[in-house]
């Protein structure tokens, strides 16, 4: 195993800019180590394309180690590639086997623009976060951490929500493109901590309005988000989110009255 | 050059008060006037960028990545250090700072840890209230770790994801002040030029990655909050984006750079598994608390297991070295990172590795399991043994983990004074960016607990000093002059950089540049080796500036362009680290020097000559640095050699 690798043929999406025409590229690498990761074949590839006098493939990446949701890529045709729970920074060559022809895409939804070949806008998730996706509270003004206790179980779930890595796996993997378990997954951290229960209802209407306003398309429970989320977040907070958003339409938006979720 | 700390006078327990009480202050209607500028996003830059605009000020935030919410800050796993004592232990801010001074060898200002020992409780109420979801045991009370070499358990932690959590809770405050128009964020920009106007830091030179254009944008003040510079180094814990460049553009514009040499390897990362590598991956130091550290007491059974002749679980006891217990009986497995750091190198230079290089140890949780269960061990690791297994292959509940030293966090950083400014009046630098709290070493969750005090609690204060005599002029106009020639220099050195046409790209020369920092500037130093590394860095300048090949073009999206920058600017900074290092004549924390250690093979300071931060002059990237240092004074903390024994 350790000193095996692979030859490998890759089917890459290039498109120069938002506006131009995109189409498949094929490129062949002759030795792609096993213990490489997914990311670190792509600078192989890129390596040889600038050696050869050709452009590299513009991909987004930075930290490498599945934790600021940077990197993307389409690959096979599932968000992150084939493993469950795996972004494509941590998805590693083992996984593939040798004469393998990989297809490589951008994320694609109307909301997250192509910028070039397979990097893709997606700041329309900061929108959605700058609509609601706080608690108002100053620098300064904060009362003892222990001051309020919260239930480890609510302090867990409310982490496990938090986990999101804001990466658009989901949106990629849905056929409607929805945002759904994106917003849900911060909309629930808030809902479960006493910390968010003031400004819950507004939040809830404020971040679903402009998910709308950004173009995603609606939730139809396919459940492919949490499938192919690589933080498991679950389709769980979508339920939340739908009763909280029930309940803050019936109510004319406004405060909630302190109960955990609704 | 005469450096002033601004240092307050006074006991050292009463100065952070009494500054904040004493400190300048700009009106309600005059701060809407005042613009700033922030570049980098993580804790400290959104923690600052989001104070400074609930404040009043007008603030442009700058990011290279596509949003504020991925800075690196977001990896760190382990905690964040605060004075709470609520374990009731007998922690205190007196403790945190004694133990932040000794744990940095004495080569931090007092002054500066006192204050950060003091704003860290404060810190986790403010994260408490903005949302982050913190470990809490049953009760519904904040839990807490030890962590990192600490007697005491005064970490907070969200379980492997703390740097995460801290992350967003910034991001939603700085959110929130992008909604309200307070602050304009800009993504996928990289700061390439700084710009002086009448010898003050006035604005930057931001290049647009997507377009490939140049941007100017004007303000009161600049705050540099834009990480530290481990990619120096190549291989290190770092993201892949994470860059000097604005610090150094500082740097070249005259503000002085502290103590460049003092560079953090930690000691429990992947090891190396090939030359295609692209990074080192972190695994968290709280594995320590449980995992016995121990490499085979022959080396020809290290050399059996290297060739896989032998496995881990082959070796009895009476074969295994468990070199930290044995070296270190009162600290063990749990001493400070540059100690653990260079043991582990210390028992693989002797042939005792176990992986094929020849350049890991092991970690090993067999005792833990049988000691605590594996379903308490999956509770405490789980994710860190997740990751473990999808990078390498192996099963840590089965078999040890295999981990090596690597280049993590860089103490040194622009030099700033007690308000967190550096020597170009204006010009701010918070977090990693600075060289102010960690001295020569940082102990573990405390980077975390730096990046939000200066952001939180220190710098939305002591900027008031400086912008309370701003408020009669203007932010000066983008047509002045001096926007024009940085714009222009920095259109020139791209421009340059796309000329060369050479055979080599810039990651090659990064490579390049990696291997002979890690070879001479890392976990140990000769004054042979340093010399002989500022020969081969006067070459590999050379060949980068007429061999390079950048492909693609000016005023588009090239990431090539952008890394081949960096890259320029990490080769002159590494120039700089050696030179540091060379005139360090001491070791202390994470600076080795070979010809300074005790009989025992321990870090040697020679505090009669060396308690001083250096603060280096850039005069040309041929010429030498000039040196000019800032004298240490330790009223509170009395000075003795470290010992973990």
């Amino acid at each position: 195993m350790e000193n095996q690798s692979l030859r490998l043929k890759l089917r890459v999406w290039r498109q120069a800019s938002a506006q131009a025409k995109g189409n498949f590229e094929t490129y062949e690498l002759a030795a792609v180590p096993v213990h490489a990761s997914f990311l670190e074949m792509m600078d192989l590839l890129n390596e040889q394309l600038i050696r050869e006098g050709k452009e590299p493939v513009a991909f987004d990446h930075d930290c490498r180690e599945g934790i600021c949701g940077m990197c993307s890529m389409y690959i096979n045709g599932r968000a992150h590639g084939p493993q469950r729970g795996t972004t494509t920074c941590q998805l590693h060559m083992r996984h593939f086997h040798d004469g393998e022809t990989i297809t490589v895409e951008p994320f694609r939804a109307a909301a997250f623009p192509i910028l070039k070949d397979l990097a893709v806008n997606r700041s329309a998730f900061d929108r959605i976060q700058q609509a609601g996706g706080f608690v108002t509270v100053n620098t300064g003004n904060a009362p003892d951490g222990n001051a309020v206790p919260i239930s480890k179980i609510d302090a867990d779930e409310a982490f496990m929500s938090a986990a999101c890595i804001g990466c658009g796996a989901c949106v990629a993997a849905c056929k409607n493109a929805s945002a759904m378990l994106f917003v849900s997954a911060k909309v629930s951290q808030y809902a479960l901590l006493p910390q968010g229960q003031p400004e819950h209802r507004d939040r809830v209407l404020s971040m679903v309005e402009a998910m709308d306003l950004e173009g995603f398309g609606h939730c139809t429970n396919t459940g492919a988000c949490e499938a192919e989320c690589p933080k498991g977040i679950s389709v769980e907070n979508i339920s939340r989110l739908n009763r909280s958003y029930l309940i803050a339409q019936l109510s004319g938006g406004g405060t909630s009255t302190g109960t955990n979720t609704e | 050059m005469k450096l002033d700390s601004k240092i307050p006078s006074g006991p050292l327990a009463e100065r952070w008060k009494h500054y904040r009480s004493t400190v300048p202050l700009v009106s309600p209607a005059n701060k809407r006037k005042l613009e700033v500028i922030v570049v980098g996003t993580g804790l400290a830059g959104a923690s600052a960028a989001a104070s400074l605009a609930e404040l009043g000020y007008k603030v442009k935030t700058f990011c290279f990545q596509d949003s504020p919410r991925r800075a690196h800050s977001i990896a760190a796993q382990g905690g964040i250090n605060a004075a709470k004592n609520y374990q009731n232990d007998g922690d205190s801010v007196y403790r945190l700072f004694y133990e932040t001074i000794k744990g940095g060898d004495y080569r931090a200002r007092e002054a500066n840890v006192h204050r950060l020992a003091e704003v860290s409780a404060s810190i986790i109420d403010q994260c408490v209230a903005q949302g982050v979801p913190f470990a809490r045991d049953y009760g519904g009370m904040l839990d807490n770790r030890s962590f990192g070499g600490t007697q005491v358990s005064r970490t907070f932690y969200a379980r492997g994801q703390t740097g995460q959590q801290l992350l967003l809770g910034a991001y939603s405050a700085l959110n929130r002040q992008i909604s309200k128009n307070q602050v304009q964020s800009f993504t996928r920009h990289e700061m390439v030029e700084l710009v002086m106007v009448d010898g003050k830091a006035r604005g930057i030179i931001a290049k647009n990655l997507v377009t490939g254009e140049l941007e100017r944008h004007s303000a009161h003040a600049v705050v540099l909050a834009s990480g530290g510079y481990g990619n120096v180094f190549y291989l290190s814990t770092n993201a892949m984006g994470s860059n000097v460049t604005a610090a150094w553009k500082a740097h070249r514009h005259g503000a002085l750079f502290g103590n460049p040499c003092f560079t953090q390897i930690h000691p429990t990362c992947l090891p190396q598994a090939g030359e295609y590598q692209s990074k080192l991956t972190l695994m968290s130091e709280s594995l320590r608390n449980d995992g016995r550290v121990w490499v085979p007491s022959h080396a020809e059974d290290a050399q059996a297991i290297r060739e896989g002749r032998l496995k881990a679980s082959d070796l009895g006891e009476d074969r295994r070295d468990y070199y930290l217990e044995r070296k270190y009986p009162a600290f063990g497995n749990l001493v400070p990172r540059d100690v653990a750091s260079r043991a582990a190198k210390e028992v693989c230079d002797a042939g005792h590795g176990v992986a094929p290089t020849g350049l890991a140890v092991f970690l090993d949780f067999e005792d833990a399991i049988r000691r605590l269960g594996r379903s308490t061990i999956s509770a405490r690791y789980g994710n860190l043994f997740e990751m473990y297994e999808k990078i390498t292959g192996d099963n840590p509940y089965e078999t040890p983990m295999k981990i090596y030293p690597a280049v993590h966090y860089t103490m040194g950083g622009l030099w700033v004074d007690y308000e967190l400014m550096t020597t170009i009046p204006g010009l701010y630098a918070i977090g990693e960016a600075n060289f102010s709290d960690h001295g020569a070493n940082r102990l573990g969750a405390s980077a975390l607990m730096q990046g939000l005090a200066d952001g939180y609690f220190v710098l939305p204060y002591t900027m008031g000093a400086y912008l309370s005599n701003e408020i009669r002029h203007a932010a000066p106009s983008i047509d002045h002059p001096s926007f024009a020639q940085a714009e222009l220099r920095a259109l020139e050195l791209q421009n340059k950089l796309l000329a060369i046409q050479g055979k080599r790209s810039a990651e090659s020369f990064h490579r390049a540049l990696g291997k002979i920092m890690w070879e001479y500037c890392g976990m140990a130093r000769s004054a042979e080796g340093l010399r002989h590394a500022l020969g081969l860095l006067e070459s590999l300048h050379q060949e980068f500036w007429s061999d390079l090949l950048v492909p693609g073009a000016l005023n588009s999206y090239n990431p090539e362009l952008d890394k081949a920058h960096r890259v320029a600017d990490f080769i002159e900074l590494g120039r700089l680290m050696v030179w540091d290092a060379l005139t360090r004549e001491e070791s202390c924390g994470g600076h080795f020097r070979v010809e300074h250690q005790t009989p025992e093979g321990e870090a040697m300071r020679h505090d009669e000559n060396f308690a001083f931060v250096s603060a280096w002059e850039y005069h040309g990237p041929n010429a030498d640095p000039v040196m000019h240092s800032e004298a240490l004074n330790f009223e509170e903390v009395h000075l003795t050699q470290r010992s973990y024994k």
